[in-house]
């Protein structure tokens, strides 16, 4: 909102992707500054979560290209030729951008506190007295600390996806991927998480936000990405766009979600 | 009347249950005949319990019953990392690992395990001595197959090697069944694929791979009753059958193996259910959230303290088991 920079960390250009024939994203093209929380709506199979997706390789990109920070994402570009990347160098490549899916995807055998734990220790090396700590600090910050032995079974879902928010934290990434956060969540259980995004924006963190939340999109979003059939139909200002929007199917799709 | 709350208890329901004159009969007719069964089986002199109790800690017997165990275990471990490796082969990337992954449970599981134990036992008749060397070039080692291959040996490969088949497909099936989105958390996460598999999709296979793998470890229990066909002639069944030839009473000593195999069996069924406690931890087996809503509250208050000092506060699910 306010700690946006000039500095695009994240660059998608002409990104296609194709799921057998099927062509699903047709050339889309973004860039979220450093500090920026980018909303991106639209309905389903407008292939909004496959960008996002495409963002950390959990999708290969089918043309285009997608960088992150100095990062080419998935390639290397030697003498004009794009060479895929290894598994370890993508994994390198991972670690710097964090994902929040919509279904948490916790691991149900490890507690709060070791889910968060898990990468630090298992990734980076990070010793276990260190890592720990960390992990109660970002489980206090999501307002858990007192569910930090708590399995995910215990859990909510809101809490779940607090906890997996913090797991995400936890290697220090500069770039924060949220895949529908909200949409599998009680309503009433919904405010929970959006407070935790909402002061992660706040505190610099980029963000790529997918969501059906046009609430959050309006408060915390500094720019709004309305996507359909796998192109972007309208980007810009959130406030204005969902004031204002220029487009019929924009339109269209505004007035059955507000 | 009030339904609604109010500040007097309720009324408890005081209903007349419904009768099952169905179960009472069931129950009586099922005791009866295990009366019987039991009368006959201890008044009949033909099954000689005094042989039975002579000889169910016969020196014969115990040894055999060691043995019996030694190759269940043997066995079980080599079918379970070859099972595992199978099972990875078989989700591999790589097309040849993934065929020959294919084809080693076709074969195994395909032939009878009395057929490859004999070939085990016969296997220095097709190849005298095992030699390591250059192809078509110098001889670095040799050695004789039978001090290698020992019937011990034989049996132990071809109960193995025939059980890892059938563990491939448990280890498959659990590998399966553990959500995708567990991957993918983990990948985002920057884990290395070896890790994903060790420390986030095995872990939680187990808890399918467990029950059938108990099983299979039962079975094979009785299964080493075949090692005659290599042959192998200290195993329980083979130590009862060769007393109960000398002394011409088959039916005590069938009834003394069949109490070995149960007390072991019995004890492996007790191994299993902590087994299946440990990986269904988070699971299966969840402790209630809060037990003690005050020892809650005193841990919510002192939350910032925990972050300072951790292990004082937290205990270590994991500690132990790493």
């Amino acid at each position: 909102m306010s700690t946006t920079t000039d500095k695009p960390l994240v660059r998608i250009e002409g990104l296609h992707k194709y799921f057998g024939p099927h062509h699903v994203l047709r050339g889309i093209d973004l860039t979220v500054n450093q500090g920026e929380v980018s909303v991106v709506i639209g309905p389903s199979g407008s292939g909004k979560s496959t960008m996002l997706r495409c963002v950390n390789l959990l999708e290969s990109i089918s043309a285009g290209r997608i960088s992150v920070g100095d990062q080419l994402i998935g390639y290397r570009e030697v003498n004009g030729r794009l060479h895929d990347l290894k598994v370890k160098e993508i994994a390198a490549q991972r670690r710097e951008i964090g994902m929040v899916f919509q279904r948490f995807n916790l691991f149900p055998h490890k507690t709060a506190l070791y889910n968060v734990m898990e990468a630090p220790v298992q990734v980076k090396g990070k010793n276990k007295g260190a890592a720990k700590k960390q992990a109660l600090e970002l489980l206090d910050r999501v307002g858990l600390a007192d569910r930090a032995n708590h399995y995910p079974g215990q859990l909510s879902g809101g809490q779940q996806q607090r906890v997996a928010i913090a797991r995400a934290l936890a290697m220090e990434p500069e770039l924060m991927l949220f895949d529908e956060p909200t949409s599998a969540l009680d309503p009433e259980l919904v405010g929970d998480v959006l407070n935790v995004m909402k002061d992660l924006a706040k505190s610099g963190m980029t963000m790529i936000v997918v969501t059906h939340e046009i609430g959050f999109a309006r408060e915390v979003g500094d720019r709004l990405t309305f996507m359909d059939g796998g192109v972007v139909v309208e980007s810009g200002d959130p406030r204005e766009i969902i004031a204002n929007p220029q487009h019929a199917r924009t339109k269209e799709f505004l007035s059955r979600v507000l | 009347m009030d339904h609604h709350g109010g500040n007097k208890a309720p009324v408890l329901n005081d209903s007349v249950p419904v009768r099952h004159p169905g179960r009472w009969i069931s129950a009586l007719v099922i005791l009866g005949l295990l009366a019987l069964m039991i009368q006959s089986v201890v008044t009949n002199t033909n099954f000689r319990w005094d042989v039975v109790g002579t000889y169910i800690l016969d020196t014969k017997v115990v040894q055999g019953v060691g043995w019996t165990l030694l190759l269940t275990v043997a066995s079980m471990v080599i079918a379970i990392v070859l099972a595992i490796l199978l099972a990875v082969m078989r989700q591999s990337d790589n097309p040849v690992l993934r065929y020959t992954a294919w084809l080693w449970v076709w074969f195994f599981r395909g032939t009878p395990v009395y057929t490859q134990l004999v070939f085990w036992g016969l296997v220095a008749v097709l190849y005298p001595k095992i030699s390591a060397g250059v192809p078509f070039g110098p001889e670095l080692f040799s050695v004789d197959t039978n001090t290698v291959i020992t019937a011990l040996v034989a049996a132990i490969l071809g109960l193995g090697l025939n059980e890892s088949a059938y563990l491939a497909e448990i280890f498959r099936a659990g590998l399966k069944s553990v959500d995708k989105g567990q991957t993918e958390a983990a990948e985002a996460l920057g884990m290395s694929n070896a890790k994903i598999m060790w420390r986030i999709i095995l872990p939680q296979a187990m808890r399918i791979i467990v029950p059938p793998t108990g099983n299979e470890t039962i079975g094979m229990l009785k299964t080493t009753s075949l090692v005659l066909a290599v042959p192998f002639t200290l195993d329980l069944t083979f130590a009862t059958n060769a007393l109960a030839n000398r002394i011409y009473l088959p039916v005590p000593l069938l009834i003394v193996a069949a109490i070995w195999y149960l007390v072991i069996t019995s004890l492996l069924m007790v191994g299993q259910h902590y087994i299946e406690a440990y990986y269904g931890k988070g699971v299966d087996n969840l402790a209630p959230a809060v037990i003690n809503p005050a020892a809650a509250k005193a841990s919510a208050a002192m939350a910032p303290s925990a972050a300072a000092e951790p292990s004082l506060m937290m205990d270590d699910p994991e500690d132990e088991a790493e």
